[in-house]
This record gives structure tokens, sequence and C-alpha cells, in this order.
């Protein structure tokens, strides 16, 4: 097995067994991604990741080392690393050097990882695709004419296409699991609160989780493990400990939505999850119907709430404080014109979409009624997970389209992320893994669990791998 | 479909330049979204509804101190800013 293919759990071995060093494996990605045509990074590091490499080698020495100690990662360029420059893909933010570590870069240096560079995404990671980034445009490794998903497109991407052992992504909707699902890897998004969003540039605060994108469920489990926990710079991060679990299949209530398999879903997605599904119950689980009637709303209600919280997140990009700065004869005139020629199409849509939705006379048919539906939305799950113990559905009704496909029709694209809307908006934990094949496209199977029961999707994920495998 | 001038409206409230053929498209797919949205019309009352603000938990709020900070942090923010002096990020005139 070449080094560059292996999951965390086995790099840690292979560097505990002295078989190669952290820089043997750092060089081996770098070579990688130099030699890569899938446009996967925005920013290479590569002498951080040598000078890592070389630290976490003298640590590995001694013998005592955490099993992320020399491990080569990459980070969404929406990820504050100090010293290193954050784009969020932004032609705003173009020169901007991240002052600080976000909490998550934190914890993961602690534990002593290698960090290769900073990963593409739609710009301010809005997107479902990866082709609003404003630099390039990345390829999805299991078929180049393809798009990776999105909007942590760069880093689901950098994993399928071993240009690194693990990334970390963000999600607001379906922006880690769908990415995951479309290249063929495992994404965790985590409840939301728990882990902390210090250091990760907001896009809908209520909404954004900093999730894993790895190789294997063992290894989504090891990040999560690091990342999670109360943080006193995230007012919204939860007192929340993972545990492990050992979770049998055998008498787990799997909820099947009858609302994620209706029509719009492509038969040969729907067969692949549903062959899934029938490996559990073969294994012992009971598979139950359930109904989220509220469905059909949560993306309307999601892209009110997003792009509300959006635009006002996005007016501290004003010329002033960061990044591009455009000339103009007064204050307003430097505004006007930094945003207007910092921000791509898709920002500037999101930025009227939530304005025009907070706007005097439009507050209360679109902001008020979208968090109306939200108690709707949260009540259906609260009602399923009294009946079940989990819920299996697909990630997205079609695998990876066509690279340029849907750019042209924004609706198209705000419909790839429909069967995320509704567990996003409810604040839960989801997980995307791959369930099968269509050709060469892969097809994932998404288990949603309930608020901090990461525990549970992680361990019921990982009986799921085996069968699947 | 939205008019040029409620695009326009927004823009100014966004603080958002448009090119003219920005805000032409903008008036079509705004539209479009916005005609997408009003499936919620559809969706049944709910009384009482507290709405989805996340909530902050239990004795998650510091005290209102300033906290220390590394300097070399505050240098870095204002060494990032577009225009600065004397270690500040200098504005323009707003009267």
């Amino acid at each position: 097995m070449k080094l560059t293919e292996l999951t965390i759990k086995q790099a840690h071995e292979g560097l505990k067994n002295k078989e190669f060093t952290s820089v043997d494996l750092t060089k081996a990605y770098l070579d990688k991604i130099e030699r890569s045509d899938l446009n996967t990074f925005i920013t290479v590091t590569r002498e951080l990741a040598l000078e890592q490499a070389k630290a976490a080698d003298v640590k590995i020495a001694t013998g005592e080392f955490g099993m992320l100690c020399g491990i080569p990662c990459a980070i969404k360029d929406n990820i504050l690393i100090q010293d290193v420059k954050c784009t969020a893909a932004s032609k705003i933010l173009e020169n901007y050097v991240a002052p600080y570590d976000a909490t998550v870069i934190k914890k993961l240096k602690e534990q002593g990882v290698v960090i290769l560079g900073k990963t593409n995404l739609d710009e301010f990671a809005m997107g479902s695709s990866t082709e609003n980034s404003a630099y390039k445009i990345t390829k999805n490794p299991r078929d180049l004419t393809r798009v990776p998903g999105g909007s942590s497109g760069g880093s689901a991407a950098a994993v399928a296409g071993n240009e690194c052992c693990f990334a970390l992504g963000s999600e607001t909707n379906g922006s880690v699991r769908l990415p995951a699902s479309f290249c063929g890897v495992v994404g965790l998004k985590p409840t939301y609160g728990a882990v902390s969003r210090y250091g990760l540039i907001a896009f809908g605060s209520s909404l954004d989780q900093v999730g894993p994108l790895t190789k294997t469920v063992e290894d989504a489990e090891i990040i999560f493990e690091v990342l999670s926990g109360k943080d006193g710079m995230d007012a919204t991060s939860a007192n929340y400990i993972f545990e492990e679990s050992k979770i049998s299949l055998k008498g787990l209530r799997i909820g099947i939505p009858i609302e994620y398999f209706a029509k719009g879903v492509e038969p040969e997605v729907e067969k692949i999850v549903r062959q899934a599904i029938k490996k559990a119950e073969n294994k012992g689980a009971e598979i139950i119907e359930i109904s989220l009637p509220s469905t059909d709303y949560a993306l309307a209600a999601y892209y009110i709430v997003a792009t509300s919280e959006a635009s006002s997140n996005l007016s501290r990009f004003d010329g002033v404080k960061y990044g591009l700065s455009e000339p103009g004869k007064d204050l307003l005139d430097v505004y006007l014109k930094s945003k207007g020629h910092g921000f791509g199409a898709e920002v500037k849509r999101r930025i009227m979409l939530g304005t025009y939705s907070l706007s005097s006379g439009y507050y209360d048919a679109y902001y008020k009624k979208a968090q109306d539906v939200i108690g709707l939305i949260k009540n259906d799950f609260v009602k399923a997970f009294e009946k079940v113990d989990v819920i299996f559905a697909p990630v997205c009704p079609t695998p990876a389209f066509k690279i340029g496909e849907r750019v042209a029709d924004p609706i198209a694209m705000y419909l790839t992320d429909i069967m995320n809307s509704g567990s996003s908006l409810a604040g839960l934990p989801g997980i995307s893994m791959p369930a099968g094949k269509m050709g060469d496209l892969p097809v994932g199977l998404q288990i949603i669990g309930n608020h901090f029961e990461e525990n549970k999707i992680l361990a019921v994920a990982e009986e799921m791998e085996k069968l699947l495998k | 479909m939205i008019s040029k001038e409620e695009v326009e409206k927004i823009a100014k409230l966004a603080r958002l330049e448009l090119t003219d053929i920005e805000t032409e498209k903008m008036q079509k797919d705004l539209s479009a979204i916005l005609d997408y949205f009003d499936l919620l019309k559809k969706a049944p009352l709910r009384q009482g509804s507290a709405g989805h603000a996340p909530k902050v938990r239990d004795g998650s709020l510091r005290k209102d101190d300033v906290l220390p900070r590394d300097s070399s942090v505050v240098e870095r923010i204002i060494t990032g800013a577009p225009d600065k002096k004397d270690g500040y990020i200098k504005v323009k005139t707003i009267l």
C-alpha cells in the first residue's frame, strides 16, 4: 500500500513501527499535491508542513505520542491558521493572513498534526459544487468531468484523491455530507454546538459547524473526539464530552423517512440506499417507516435563515477591517465599491436575499415565517426520535453532476442539498458514508442521530461500513 | 418580477454596488428564488412558536470583562487592515 493511501490508524501504526517517518509521509503527500490536477488546494503550506513533520518525528522518537502526531491533513480555507493566508475562496480576502488559530486548529496542533495546506471551497462556503470559488474549479477524483460537491469540495477531493490523510470541512447545510457522498469518503456534520466555531469564517451562525472528512468511520471518530467540546471563545459550544459506544445492529430501530424516498430521487440512488437498509435489516435491525411532514419546507426555510444571517455576517467585509479595499470618495463609497468588486455572484445573490428577507415589510413573510417552519421541522424530528434510534436516508437525490451543469440555475443548485436541510435546521448530527456506486460514481448513505448522539451514529456507521465493504 | 428599483433599494441597504448587468440578472434570480420561497405560505401555522434562535446554554455566558490577549495577535490584526496609522486602523472621515 502506498503511503498516501493509509488511514489515520494505519499511518499511526506505521509511524509507531518505524516503517516510515512523518517527514516521509508529508513529502509523499506534498509530491502528490504538486503533481495533481484536481485543483484541491488554494494554498499549500509546504514549509509549515515539513517543520511540523520534523517536530512530530522528534516526539515520535520518544515513543510517547498520540494518534494524530505526525499525520498530514488539509484544512478548508475558511478556517483560520495563524500566519497562513485564509481566502474563503473570495477575492475580497485574497491577501488576508489569519491573525490567530481557530480553536479546532489549536486542538489539532496540540495533537501534533501536519498541515499540508488550505483547500478550495465555494466562496464563503456558499454553494454545493465548489464551482463558486473565485480561484479554481476542483475536480472530482472519481470522475474528472464532475464536481466534487460543496462547499467543502476541496477537502473531500483531497481525501478521496489521497492528497491528505484527513481533512476538515465545514457545514451549514450539507457542505460536509454532500461532498463526502460525491467523492466516496466519510463526512461527519456534528450536532450544532458540539464543535467550537471560533476561527471559522461565519456564514450562517446558527447552523455552521466544523466537521471531519476521512477515509473511514473510525478516522472520523478520532478527529471528532479531538475537535469536540466546550470552548470559552464560542458561547454556543456545549459542555459535551464524546464517549465512544459499541452498538449492535441487532434490535436497532432505524427510521426511514418516506419523504426522503419520494419523487426526484434517482432510482439507482434509491436502490443503493435501500440495499444498505436491507443489509442492516438482515443483521437484525428493525426498519420503521417514519414521516417528517415538514420536509418540503426545509430548503426554503434554510435559504431564508442562512442568507439572512450571511447578510449580517458578511457586512464586516467593508474595506476597512480586512482584505480588499477599493478607494472611494467617502466611507459609503468605500463600502459599496469594496463589496461590489470583492464578492462573487453567488455571495452577492445571498446577501441580497438575506437583506430582502430581513427588510421592513418582508420580515414577517420571510424571516419570521422561516423561523416558525423551523419549529415545525424540529418537532418532526422530536417525534421521530421517540420511535427510532437513528434515521437512514440518501445524502443527495443524485450522484455527482457534471462541471458546469447547474451553475446557471441557482435553484437547481440549491435543490442539491434538499436532504440535508431538515437535520441542519434542527441542529442534528449526520454522517455520510459510501454505500455503493453508480458506475464510477459513489453514492452516500446518510445516518442522522439525535442531538449529541454522535457516538450512536458513528457506532452504527462502523457496523454499516463492515457490511458495505 | 421584482422591480429594478426594488433591487437597487435592497443593494443600497446591503451596501453593495451592482452593475446594470448585475442588477438585471439579480431581478431575474431573486424573483425565481422568492417564487420558490412562496411554498412556505402553505406551511401550517404554529401557535406560540419560539423559533430557532440558538439557545445560549445555562452558565455559558462569561462576565463582560476585558480578557487579556496576546499583543502579537492585535499587531497581526492591525497589519491585516488595508489602511492604518500608528497602530490604529484608519477609517475615512465620517462627518
